[in-house]
């Protein structure tokens, strides 16, 4: 049974003449899944770029001393490091999905908006090829951390004005993507898709559009006020002018701690819809789930000066940063719990997705309790700056958005492409990631601990040996990122392995992943749920 | 377009390439030999980092003291969840897997469980949050300190000024080893011939005075920098514009090191701490010293030097301020200007060339020196003057150095 197949004029799609071929087909896209294609290429893309930088830094830090890079370089790949994998890698491919999976998954027909859809993404090339090139800028690239921290940024060449740019592009084309989003959810969804029936995805991903267009335009502020600073004579964050250092770092981390959520709670949507389909069994504590995501959203916007712990806050103001923090553990805590209890009497297989999601809970939580123990502030104040906390983001960015980004690829691409991946492949993919990532990070616990500071291009002798682990662990880990574009990737864009069934999670017994995006063939046609579809009481079947 | 820097990439990319050539078969555990310390035979620095540290720094006051405690407890209560969290997990993965013909249950959802499981996290918190509470509010008094000493991160140095208390009115700059700076850029220690304190050796250290309670403030000249001092506990931003303070008793005398730890620019990471921690007695004398000191190296800049005596300062001033950026060959690197040939520095105008040793050029990439003295500056710039292939025999007087100074640039 096929939703898609209820028109019986299948002449339809035939006469359908606005299904573009050629470059058309991309550059005038305005079909969601075309779309979410062009996301998700970008931001794999960029994964890869990114990746070489981390990669040249990585092989910097193999051993004591200078031997790749000058420390001017050094500083230029950390910062484009950081602010490729967060604006050009991670955020894109999460609205990749966005894209490609909420229409089908609420049974609309496409985005709300389809042209402003092809603009904003289309925005992001010119942002990408500004970041990227501002290598040859004189000077080189931004060299100021992501965070880019005034008056470090006044200081910078040509490159901060490129990247302040580039970042106004990426932030105009989030705040379009999640206008889209929203509405798509809010009034696309097909008759009897209740907000509280919707799959766990969308909900997620309704509640990072408000928290997208809440704090875009903080960091818009931030760095314009940066522009204007070194340009036009204002002294916001200059103090030869009596300007303030430090609110620089207020603003940026009010949008910089809500931009945290923003990266992972998307991870918690597509954890959340593969756990239940390989349980065989429904998502335990639907509805905390939800109020969890959206108090998380809310939390979000009071704990920002966590990240601020050495600037000197009065101590109420430490105080309440620090309670604050440590609260957000709670409604986390509640979706660990609710995943794990969603897996308890199950029924469990563990193809690749599944394996995923559940490397994705291991992995993210060290991060999440790492993350609990930055939240006391005495310790922070040890702990601030050093690799310990490179270590915690990583692994809740990498480990956490990522790995659920990888399960979602592999839960997902038969819906997308059509065929199987190999179940092969997807497993050497997850252990050598797994393994690799855990030899990559987890030693630099201990180099924080021991109270090497990050962003150094070189450092003392004690430091030789856990610096030269993650760097053998970081090549590995990147090797498997390309491993899996070449044989898994690839191979499913060329249309080649096994035709994947409508539902390829379905068991002979009936049960496994449930929801309107397996209602669609496999491949999703280029139209789906051109009618709004007839929904069974649960909203996850078509019936009529 | 920046060809320089165009290269400089393409040239990385080759050396990283070749690098891997080289040990395409030592990757791995040779390849971790090899880099590692054991070959370059590295101990433990006692008041920094040792090898292979796992924990946080042996505490010498009370605040880091508490700082373990409070990481340990820590430590525990989360591995006790994290082995509870997961023990539960995996059970669960070996018990109700499909292949074992567990049968799905049907339940989804419980509301005591879900009350439960939000109360219980919600109490755990607080029992963290209470202890972390007492040492956050000590860890912030700062009053009755027995000596006040402000920091100044410069980039990428260290000035410390003795504000208040024994030792009131001595002041200097704290610079790393120039010795260790090259050996940096020189690809790294040699195996077997490694300082322990690799990065970390000043030419001069803080020293204050064993169980005292001692209070930093700190301020930056330029960018944010930030003091900290792992064995101490204490790690306090350096805000250019405005002043911040942490404090700290040491109950132990010796070396203590820190890094500053707040991106500042290119030398990032060369510009550390060193604090020496002395007897009462031994700092005294020290005081002493420092007194004595200053009143012989109390410039008159009126005084007029010889070129010979000026060029040999300027020597020193070169190594420990300018070197690093404009190298010792004074060929400069990248985007920093070279002095050795540079029409500002043989231009026998002097004025353009002092007023961008006290104003600083490049939108601050050359920062303002002004905090160095007049002889230093005369000394400087006369030494750029004669050395390399500059050979002008002209000399720089400090009076002309005093004669610019508060002019716009």
């Amino acid at each position: 049974m096929s939703a898609v197949l209820d028109h019986p004029d299948h002449a339809h799609d035939a006469h359908d003449h606005h299904a573009p071929t050629g470059w058309r087909r991309w550059v005038f896209a305005t079909n969601h899944k075309d779309i979410g294609t062009l996301y998700l290429l970008f931001s794999f893309t960029m994964l890869m770029f990114g990746g070489v930088l981390a990669l040249l830094l990585r092989a910097e830090l193999f051993q004591p001393g200078l031997q790749l890079v000058n420390p001017e370089l050094f500083n230029q790949l950390t910062t484009m490091h950081g602010l490729i994998m967060v604006f050009g890698a991670i955020m894109p491919a999460f609205v990749g999905f966005a894209n490609w999976m909420i229409p089908l998954q609420i049974g609309a027909s496409d985005m709300a908006f389809a042209r402003m859809n092809n603009f904003s993404f289309w925005l992001l090339i010119p942002a990408a090829l500004m970041l990227g090139t501002s290598f040859l800028l004189p000077g080189g690239a931004m060299a100021g951390g992501w965070t880019m921290y005034a008056p470090l940024s006044l200081q910078l060449g040509p490159s901060m004005d490129a990247g302040i740019f580039a970042m106004h592009l990426m932030g105009a084309s989030s705040i379009m993507g999640s206008i889209n989003i929203i509405v798509t959810i809010l009034n696309m969804r097909a008759p009897g898709m209740t907000l509280m029936k919707m799959p766990m995805f969308c909900w997620t991903w309704l509640i990072t559009a408000y928290l997208l267009i809440a704090v875009m335009p903080v960091l818009a502020g931030a760095i314009t006020m940066t522009l204007t600073d070194r340009h036009f004579g204002t002294t916001f964050f200059n103090p030869a002018g009596g300007g303030d250092p430090v609110m620089f770092q207020h603003i940026f981390w009010f949008f910089g701690h809500p931009e945290v959520y923003i990266m992972i709670l998307p991870a918690f949507g597509i954890v959340s819809q593969i756990i239940p389909a390989f349980s065989r069994k429904r998502l335990f504590g639907y509805a905390s789930m939800v109020y969890a995501t959206g108090a998380i959203a809310i939390m979000s916007f009071v704990v920002w000066a966590h990240h601020m712990f050495t600037t000197g806050m009065p101590v109420t103001g430490q105080l309440f940063f620090m309670y604050s923090t440590m609260l957000i553990a709670v409604p986390t805590g509640v979706k660990i719990f609710n995943w794990i209890a969603t897996m308890w009497k199950g029924s469990m297989t563990f193809e690749t997705p599944m394996l995923w999601a559940v490397g994705f809970i291991f992995v993210f939580v060290i991060g999440g309790l790492t993350g609990v123990i930055l939240s006391v502030a005495p310790i922070d104040i040890q702990l601030q700056d050093t690799y310990y906390v490179v270590a915690h983001f990583h692994y809740v960015l990498v480990a956490g958005s990522l790995f659920a980004m990888f399960g979602g690829y592999y839960y997902w691409s038969p819906k997308w492409t059509g065929v199987m991946y190999s179940e092969t492949r997807g497993k050497i993919h997850f252990w050598w990631s797994l393994i690799s990532f855990n030899v990559t990070f987890f030693p630099m616990h201990f180099l924080g601990l021991a109270g090497m500071p990050r962003r150094y291009a070189d450092y003392p002798m004690q430091f030789a040996d856990f610096n030269a682990l993650a760097s053998v662990g970081a090549f590995l880990f990147g090797f498997a990122q390309v491993y899996f574009f070449f044989l898994v990737v690839l191979p499913a864009m060329r249309g080649k392995g096994v035709p994947s069934k409508q539902n390829p999670w379905m068991d002979e017994g009936g049960k496994g992943a449930e929801g309107l995006e397996w209602e669609v063939p496999s491949p999703a046609p280029f139209h789906t749920f051109e009618t709004p579809p007839k929904l069974d009481a649960t909203a996850t079947r078509v019936i009529g | 377009m920046n060809l320089t820097n165009l290269l400089n990439l393409s040239e990385t990319m080759g050396k990283v390439t070749r690098l891997g050539i080289r040990h395409a078969g030592a990757l791995g555990i040779s390849a971790l030999a090899w880099a590692g310390t054991a070959a370059y035979a590295v101990n433990d620095l006692a008041g920094g980092p040792g090898v292979n540290q796992l924990n946080l720094h042996p505490a010498v006051t009370k605040i880091a003291e508490e700082q373990h405690w409070l990481h340990w407890f820590m430590m525990i209560v989360c591995v006790v969840i994290f082995v509870a969290v997961f023990g539960v997990m995996f059970y669960s993965i070996l018990k109700h897997r499909k292949s074992v013909g567990h049968k799905a249950a049907n339940f989804h959802e419980s509301t005591l469980v879900e009350i439960a499981w939000t109360i219980v996290p919600f109490v755990i918190v607080i029992a963290m949050a209470l202890p972390a509470t007492k040492v956050l509010v000590a860890s912030k008094d700062t009053t009755g300190a027995d000596l006040t000493i402000k920091a100044t991160g410069i980039q990428w140095k260290w000035g410390y000024d003795y504000i208040k208390g024994e030792g009131e009115g001595i002041g200097f700059v704290s610079t790393l080893d120039t010795a260790h700076r090259q050996m940096s850029n020189n690809g790294g220690p040699k195996a077997g011939e490694a300082p322990d304190n690799y990065l970390l050796k000043v030419d001069n250290p803080l020293v204050v005075p064993v169980n005292k309670k001692v209070r930093i403030i700190t301020t930056a000249n330029d960018v944010i920098h930030a003091f900290a001092v792992p064995s101490f506990g204490i790690k306090q931003d350096a805000i250019p514009g405005f002043v911040r303070d942490t404090w700290f008793r040491a109950e132990k005398t010796g070396d203590f090191y820190g890094q500053c730890q707040e991106l500042c620019g290119k030398e990032h990471a060369y510009m550390p701490i060193h604090v020496k921690v002395v007897s009462a007695q031994d700092y005294t004398a020290w005081v002493a010293v420092k007194a004595k000191e200053a009143a012989a190296k109390a410039d008159d800049p009126s005084k007029v030097w010889t070129l010979v005596d000026l060029k040999a300062r300027g020597e020193k001033v070169y190594a420990a301020n300018c070197a690093a950026c404009h190298q010792p060959n004074g060929k400069g690197a990248g985007p920093i200007k070279p002095l050795d040939g540079s029409a500002i520095v043989l231009d026998t105008d002097h004025a353009k060339q002092i007023r961008i040793l006290l104003n600083g050029a490049a939108g601050g990439a050359m920062p303002s020196w002004k905090a160095l003295s007049d002889t230093d500056l005369a000394a400087v710039a006369s030494y750029t003057k004669n050395s390399w292939s500059n050979q002008t025999g002209v000399i720089v007087q400090p009076a002309e150095i005093q004669a610019q100074r508060g002019k716009p640039g």
